[in-house]
């Protein structure tokens, strides 16, 4: 059997998402033999002409980054978001709800652009993509069960019902019950609700589920006296379909 | 003659390596850092101060240990809020392990293969997995602290303003301090394979700067000191640590007293070589590090002697932490909301967080001095000293001893760019 030649490629972001991949482990160990590394800049100075499967980490910010991103696309049978950067546009976001003079000015100490920059986008915002492993940072295991499945030809499928379900499942305590706002009944599982189980809430990283259930979640903010301002006033971290594509940023 | 690099393998981040010769003379060398600017100080802005550790952690997957803790320091500084002795050292091993984690993957995944003329380890174990099976065994190791302590490895999740979320149980404890233990025979093999690697002889001297050690190792403090004498309060660095743009780079150099430096492990090691532990300073002997050292080529075994030191550290703190009955604690509430700095000792070297906080706990203003961005200057010097030491080489030789003096400094890209602040004078 072909080995399936996959790839890893890293836009703007923290490159938490490719170093989760190398904290596999042994497991990384046992999917080196049934997989062909061909492009890992990070560990690797290979670069692939073609690719089965690509991950791709990070936003696309830069016009550089598009046509990087398009090369990358035009060189790979799938294409896969790597985490929240990639997927959603993740933490690099939060640029949006600040005006350019000072975003520059509190980084770069003047409020004229120095370089040309774009609004930080997730990667479908330029290229068509083939699924994505949600996160910041991504799932290791989910990881390893997405690229299973892209392995032998299936499609990729991402949990379809909110972390609160994870949550209770493993007998957590509700965060709101503790007094503390929480967007896990609005944002997909497959974390094993990681945040919640170290003591702190669920921010939303991996994106809402489909089909959020709103009615239900604004019933249990009245319940415990939140307004939904508020909550996204406390959370507002990783973009939320509510902000719309809202591009007033580092333009 | 042009040698151009771009989006240099084995490091963190996107930089390119750009060397002009003319006539085997050298017209200018630039390590350009192509990186995209993230505003990070920026969009801290206007944060609840619980939110603002969670953020920051984002900027680098690598030190995103070092950046939550720094900045859960800066913002209890300017809170007013005191920690415990138990946060203190849960905090320090945490530190232990993402210090030990980034060591290991510089060392082995990204260092190595120069040394071994292999393009990645991972090439290497098609024929031989020993190498990419031990370098894993002994990054497990150190994942296992950071999953222990911060809930996970990357991006930790048990840390708060004030304490802990959640704490370790005394059982997980002592597995994790057994693990540091079985790393020895690995640890050994480590050591055998970098005593016998060839390091090219270079000498460049410049000037140590490190945080103070408590009367060891240093790793959190209140003041820093530089080997050539000056020591210089944390809270005071406004105006001692001068950042300049330069042309190439969407990272800033800095400078101290208008000199370069270097931080991070071998300033640790030279201005601190006394706090080694014990097994750390006799393999520090043996590799012939210490003080003094000038070739920068030479930071590889600093890093190395590190990883022992901080599997002993880890091992002593678990050890302590033993004499704790470890019990949840209240988060204490805000003092007042000022301004704050703290600095810690990350895998780089120096890093420094400085906020200023408004009525309601949200933050005004921020500001972040970088181990990468502090290096740089020190790094474009060292090439730019080094290419007519070996311009008569073949090309390929002369890029593989630049990368590997590039990836001896071991820098960070994602961390450098955007971070510091430019003071015009």
């Amino acid at each position: 059997m072909n080995r399936k030649r996959v790839g890893f490629f890293d836009l703007t972001g923290c490159e938490g998402c490719q170093l989760t991949v190398l904290n596999l482990e042994e497991q990384l160990l046992d999917l080196l033999e049934v997989i062909d590394l061909v492009e890992f800049r990070e560990l690797m100075q290979d670069q692939a002409e073609r690719l089965d499967i690509a991950f791709v980490e990070g936003s696309v910010v830069k016009p550089a980054e598009e046509e990087r991103l398009r090369a990358i696309r035009a060189k790979s049978e799938r294409l896969i978001a790597l985490g929240a950067c990639a997927a959603t546009g993740g933490i690099n976001r939060l640029a949006t709800l600040h005006a350019p003079d000072h975003l520059w000015s509190s980084s770069f100490g003047r409020s004229e652009p120095l370089w040309e920059m774009g609004t930080p986008r997730p990667l479908a915002a330029v290229v068509p993509i083939d699924g994505e492993v949600p996160g910041c940072p991504i799932d290791g295991r989910e990881f390893v069960s997405i690229l299973q499945g892209l392995l032998m030809g299936q499609e990729l499928e991402i949990p379809t019902f909110p972390v609160c379900a994870e949550c209770k499942l493993a007998e957590l305590p509700c965060s709101f019950e503790q007094g503390a706002p929480c967007l896990g009944p609005l944002t997909r599982s497959g974390c094993g609700a990681v945040c919640i189980r170290g003591g702190d809430v669920c921010r939303g990283c991996r994106g809402e589920v489909d089909n959020p259930r709103s009615g239900p979640y604004h019933r249990i903010l009245e319940e415990h006296g939140w307004q939904v301002e508020q909550v996204l006033a406390e959370l507002r971290i990783y973009p939320h379909q509510a902000d719309g594509d809202d591009d007033a940023a580092a333009d | 003659m042009q040698l151009r690099i771009n989006q240099l393998a084995r490091i963190e981040g996107h930089a390119d390596l750009v060397v002009d010769l003319e006539k085997g003379e050298l017209v200018s060398c630039r390590f350009e850092v192509v990186e995209t600017p993230r505003f990070f100080e920026g969009i801290l802005t206007g944060l609840h101060y619980r939110e603002v550790a969670g953020v920051v952690s984002r900027i680098c997957g690598i030190c995103s240990h070092s950046h939550s803790l720094v900045s859960l320091t800066a913002t209890e500084d300017a809170l007013g809020i005191d920690i415990s002795d138990q946060t203190r050292l849960l905090r320090e091993l945490l530190l232990c392990g993402e210090l030990l984690q980034s060591h290991l993957v510089q060392l082995y995944f990204m260092a190595l293969p120069d040394y071994l003329l292999l393009p990645s380890l991972i090439q290497a174990a098609k024929s031989d997995r020993t190498l990419l099976e031990r370098a894993l065994r002994l990054k497990k190791g150190a994942n296992a602290i950071c999953e222990v302590i911060g809930g996970r490895p990357v991006h930790p999740v048990t840390l708060r303003v004030g304490g802990f979320a959640s704490l370790p149980e005394r059982k997980e404890l002592l597995q994790l301090q057994q693990h540091l233990r079985n790393l020895l025979p690995d640890l050994e093999e480590t050591i055998d394979l970098f005593a016998g690697l060839d390091i090219p002889l270079f000498s460049r001297p410049v000037s140590n700067v490190s945080l103070q050690g408590d009367g060891g190792y240093p790793v959190f403090g209140t003041h820093m000191e530089s080997s050539d004498g000056a020591v210089l309060p944390v809270a005071g660095y406004v105006g001692q640590i001068n950042e300049r743009l330069v042309a190439h780079a969407t990272a800033k150099h800095a400078e101290m007293e208008g000199h370069r430096y270097r931080v991070g492990s071998l300033a640790r090691l030279n201005n601190h070589h006394q706090g080694l532990a014990p097994m750390a300073a006799k393999v520090a002997a043996v590799l012939r590090i210490g003080p003094g050292e000038e070739n920068p080529y030479r930071m590889l075994l600093a890093r190395l002697v590190e990883v022992v030191h901080f599997v002993e550290r880890g091992i002593q703190l678990i050890d302590r932490l033993e004499d704790y009955d470890l019990a949840p604690e209240e988060p204490p509430l805000p003092r007042r909301f000022g301004s704050g700095v703290a600095a810690v000792e990350a895998p780089r070297g120096l890093l420094l967080h400085a906020y200023r906080y408004g009525e309601e706990g949200r933050l005004l203003e921020a500001d972040c001095v970088i181990p990468t961005a502090q290096n740089l200057a020190s790094l474009e010097e060292d090439l730019a000293g080094r290419v007519p030491e070996i311009a008569h080489l073949e090309p390929d030789e002369v890029s593989r001893q630049l990368e590997m003096l590039i990836r001896a400094y071991d820098p960070c890209i994602s961390c450098a760019t955007h971070l510091l602040r430019v003071k015009y004078v």
